[in-house]
């Protein structure tokens, strides 16, 4: 189609305010999909994603509305996909904002909104479920013709559940939103906002032709990362796959490569023809790293090869992840993971139980570190127990952290930033009622558990995004756990120094309740270096012995006696201590343990 | 009589009230049924006679309440016993008169086991248990009366409410009372019982406080001049050796013969267990066929296995020459290192050695043997 009847459009909203549901009603309204066909959340494929109410890999899909091509992007919708969200808009040429009436605009949402106006974006605003009571439409609209600097009177009123307002939906697309002015003539160029992976078509790129046109079989080169490959088939989704012949600029769709590795092709990256290739690709391609990392074993250490094969096929869906052997001495072989943030993690870990059935320890998460030794080298530890003894500085990632709370939560959400060794950076009043709190902080702080005290200590209100900014030095120690005069290394951390002594003596107080009274006294200690920084005595059993044992029940003791031995089997020794995985995990909630 | 097996149980399981706490095979009442189970147990004991050694050295009578069985079928079935070293008869304090004294007595029986449990009597009321403290004294009389010189008491510590000095009270009235023999038991909260599903929170909750009663029944006893000599049993020390011995034979792993309602024998590398529902048992054997049991296959690792969780119940070194494939020589000398036993050549072998538990061992032998099992 010319490029005048073509919009490309994504929708940015909070988690559950809608976004999934307003995709379906488009798809209804436009009758792209037969109504026997019309599942709820049609864009959302997988199960967990479904199950969890969010968007993990962004999609698109094409529907035809008065003579005009509409192509819906679907961007993810949490703050460790950024990246891909930026990609996403990029692909557009409008966004809807779409805002629940009755909860307002959260920080995510806020912080997606910003990136589309970096990107130029035509912000079209929308008040969705306005029928639902205790929604405050005109509240919602103020809020976001102040955010967009807009009319209240522009912002439409929706309910996508009842479908109210839907068609003025697609019509302010069509006048609102700019078309697509790419130059068909110029060699071809092609922004890869996502991709998948298909065991038997290979990775699937999704691409939105900026200049030019492509053709199917034609060869085509990834111009940051120099893969080649050949369009084996060229489509878009409507939302089924429907192939064509050729993609033109404007035009967003699919490319099936054949390519085997995802990490060949990754999102941001242009294509271009491997015959008449553009000169320059477009802006904005970053290889993301991944900030966040932490151990992965199998809780049956014989599952390892399973481990290993799960972790080979997810990382084809998901050019993110990163993961490496890692050998525990407490916890056997496993392999160190890199993820792009908590989410990611939470993620991978549930697709690794449930689409491959594996029972997983999951260590408690770090990130990476920068540690410039006394030579000046710098290296890159993931690790705590990688940390060296010798070192000039360290370095710590950063992030801005955007916090939006009711007014009366700012108290409470500055005191946990100042615990969590936060910069203050500036705050801006919303609304009447809503506030926008901005902080620096270091990345580990909010790794652990700092999103749910946040919730709890603001009753849930509060809502948070990030955006990493860089490494900072920081005055970091690691901290060793002994137990029994043994270091286990899957329990050291690293801590700034002012805290050090606070979470070492958290920690082997927790280890003491989690791990279970032995035969002999095991002292638990935390050590810095060799200074001993905190200790407990787990004092010893003094009976553990069946009360009586007669001819007739022999045998039920000694089934007894093999289960307990079978349970010291799965418990880890650590010297001459059992210790159960669970303690394992006592890193995790030193704060309380609400998990 | 060509067998080897030197070790008689007998269960009868009849009751006139079955305790909260009990998850043995029992029948309750049906007194009509005493006479035609005696029957049924003494076909069955012709049928596996062969099994029996020309002498045996014991015989234990156990229930159940054997003493609450309908008196002439209890002489019938005690004069049609083989006659034993040792023959126990457990019973129930409020079952023994002079009567019953002198009808034991007449049949060969020369030690009784019984059931005291406490002298407490709102413990008492508590486990369900019908005799009072008055009872049992009542029964060591007539007891003695019937010259018992080997009567065995039953204690139970860790009942809900027991104080420490309940548990003191109790000890010190059943050394009073001079038994030859002592079992204190802990307490169990045995699945599907119904003391378990009124009790059974209590009873878990009160673990740690148990590590202090088992040391306080230990001291106590051995402070008495009781020999501990089996994790939870005790007996006099003196010139005779008073331990128990058929259950001697059970913790060092000896083959017994069980016969009755639910009992299990251990015969050549075989476990079996009889059927514990009344109607299976009596039916075949009234036609002169065995009961319905369960075999279990005991293959050699096993009783490796069941030697050491058993003989470290013992206060006598276990030797390793029949158990070493079963050890794991790692755990056993963490477990040397950190004294919870002693390794020494046993008794009159140069060359093989034996374990023993020290004192601190003994009571974590449970978890001792889990770790020396390979």
């Amino acid at each position: 189609m010319d490029q005048p009847h073509i919009r490309n459009f994504s929708i940015i909203a909070h988690i559950d305010h809608g976004k999934s549901t307003l995709a379906d009603r488009v798809l209804e309204l436009t009758d792209a999909v037969a109504d026997r066909d019309m599942r709820e959340q049609v864009l959302d494929t997988m199960e967990l994603e479904r199950e969890r109410g969010i968007t993990i890999k962004a999609q698109a899909v094409r529907v035809l509305w008065k003579g005009h091509q509409l192509n819906l992007i679907d961007t993810p919708g949490h703050v460790d996909f950024t990246y891909e969200v930026s990609r996403s808009l990029q692909a557009c040429e409008g966004s809807l904002l779409l805002v629940d009436a009755a909860q307002g605009i959260q920080a995510q949402t806020l912080a997606n909104a910003y990136l589309a106006i970096e990107n130029n974006l035509e912000i079209v605003p929308v008040a969705n479920k306005i029928d639902l009571p205790q929604a405050d439409p005109d509240g919602a609209a103020a809020e976001l013709a102040q955010l967009v600097g807009d009319d209240p009177e522009n912002v439409l009123r929706i309910s996508a559940k009842t479908g109210v307002g839907v068609g003025e939906v697609l019509d302010a697309i069509v006048e609102r939103i700019p078309a697509p002015s790419g130059n068909r003539e110029a060699p071809a160029r092609a922004l890869i906002f996502d991709s998948s992976y298909d065991q038997y078509r290979g990775v699937v790129a999704f691409v939105r032709v900026v200049d030019g046109s492509f053709r199917t079989r034609e060869p085509l080169r990834a111009m940051a990362q120099g893969t080649r490959f050949e369009a084996e088939e060229l489509g878009f989704f409507a939302p089924t796959r429907q192939a064509v012949e050729s993609l033109e600029a404007g035009e967003v769709g699919y490319v099936i490569t054949g390519l085997k590795d995802v990490s060949k092709l990754r999102v941001g990256d242009t294509l271009t023809s491997a015959a008449r290739p553009a000169s320059d690709p477009l802006p904005g391609y970053k290889d993301v790293k991944p900030m966040v990392f932490a151990g992965l074993f199998p809780t049956d250490s014989d599952d390892y090869p399973e481990l290993r094969d799960a972790l080979e096929k997810l990382k084809l869906n998901d050019g993110a992840l990163f993961y490496e052997p890692e050998t525990s001495q407490a916890l056997g072989f496993g392999f160190r993971c890199g993820f792009l943030g908590l989410l990611h993690m939470e993620i991978v870990r549930e697709r690794l139980e449930r689409e491959f059935d594996l029972d997983l320890l999951v260590t408690a998460p770090n990130v990476a570190y920068n540690i410039i030794t006394p030579s000046g080298e710098s290296v890159e530890v993931h690790n705590p127990s990688e940390m060296p003894a010798e070192l000039e500085r360290v370095e710590e990632p950063y992030i801005k952290a955007s916090i939006i709370v009711p007014k009366e939560f700012v108290g409470p959400v500055m005191e946990l930033n100042n615990e969590r060794r936060g910069r203050f950076d500036h705050m801006e009043y919303l609304s009447e009622t809503r506030v926008l709190l901005s902080y620096e902080l270091p990345l580990a702080e909010i790794v652990l558990d700092y999103y749910d005290q946040l919730k709890s200590q603001t009753r849930g209100y509060a809502s948070f995004d990030y955006d990493l900014i860089g490494f900072r030095e920081g005055k970091l120690v690691r901290v060793d756990v002994l137990i029994a005069g043994d270091s286990v290394d899957a329990l050291s951390l690293i801590v700034h120094r002012d805290n050090a002594y606070a979470r070492g003596k958290a920690l082997v107080e927790r280890l003491r309740v989690e791990i279970p009274r032995q035969m002999f006294d095991v002292p638990v200690q935390a050590a810095i270096g060799s200074r001993v920084i905190a200790r407990e005595t787990i004092k010893a059993k003094r009976k553990d012995v069946l009360a009586k044992c007669y001819g007739g029940d022999i045998t039920r003791k000694r089934k007894l006696l093999e289960k307990q031995k079978a349970g010291k089997k799965r418990m880890k020794q650590v010297g001459a201590v059992e210790v159960p995985q669970e303690a394992f995990l006592a890193v995790l909630n030193l704060d309380g343990g609400k998990r | 009589m060509t067998g080897r097996v030197e070790h008689l149980y007998v269960h009868v399981p009849f009751c006139a009230h079955r305790c909260g706490y009990c998850d043995f095979v029992t029948a309750v009442g049906r007194r009509e049924e005493h006479a035609p189970y005696v029957e049924a147990l003494l076909v069955e004991l012709a049928l596996e006679r062969e099994l029996l050694a020309p002498e045996l050295k014991t015989v234990f009578v156990g229930g159940g309440t054997p003493t609450f069985t309908e008196s002439r079928a209890l002489a019938r079935l005690l004069e049609s016993l083989p006659a034993a070293t040792e023959v126990t008869v457990e019973a129930n304090p409020e079952t023994v008169t002079a009567e019953l004294g002198r009808l034991l007595r007449r049949h060969g029986v020369n030690r009784v086991s019984l059931g005291v449990q406490s002298f407490r009597p709102h413990l008492l009321r508590t486990l369900e248990r019908r005799a009072g403290p008055d009872d049992v004294r009542r029964a060591v009389y007539h007891l003695r009366d019937a010259s018992f010189d080997n009567i065995s008491f039953d204690l139970i510590y860790g009942i809900p409410g027991q104080s420490a000095s309940d548990l003191d009270r109790d000890l010190s009235e059943a050394l009073a009372l001079e038994p030859e023999h002592l079992s204190c038991y802990e307490l169990e909260a045995k699945r599907g019982t119904r003391f378990t599903y009124a009790h059974g929170q209590e009873l878990a909750a009160q673990a740690e406080t148990m590590e202090a009663y088992y040391e306080r029944v230990v001291e106590t006893l051995t402070t008495a001049s009781y020999r501990w000599y089996e994790t939870a049993n005790f007996c006099r020390s003196e010139a005779r050796d008073l331990r128990a011995r058929h259950n001697l034979a059970y913790w060092s792993g000896s083959d017994y013969l069980g016969i009755g309602l639910g009992a299990v024998s251990t015969v050549g590398g075989r476990r079996s267990r009889n059927t514990a529902r009344l109607s299976l048992y009596t039916g075949p054997l009234m036609r002169g066929a065995r009961p319905a049991r369960e075999v279990e296959a005991l293959p050699e690792a096993v009783r490796r296995r069941e030697r050491v969780m058993l003989g470290l119940r013992l206060d006598e070194p276990l030797p390793l020459a029949g158990v070493r494939g079963a050890l794991d020589d790692a755990a056993l000398a963490r477990l040397e290192r950190g004294g919870l036993l002693t390794r020494a050549p046993a008794d009159g072998a140069a060359v093989d050695e034996a374990i023993s538990l020290t004192a601190r061992g003994r009571f974590l032998a449970g978890g001792v043997a889990a770790e020396l099992i390979a």
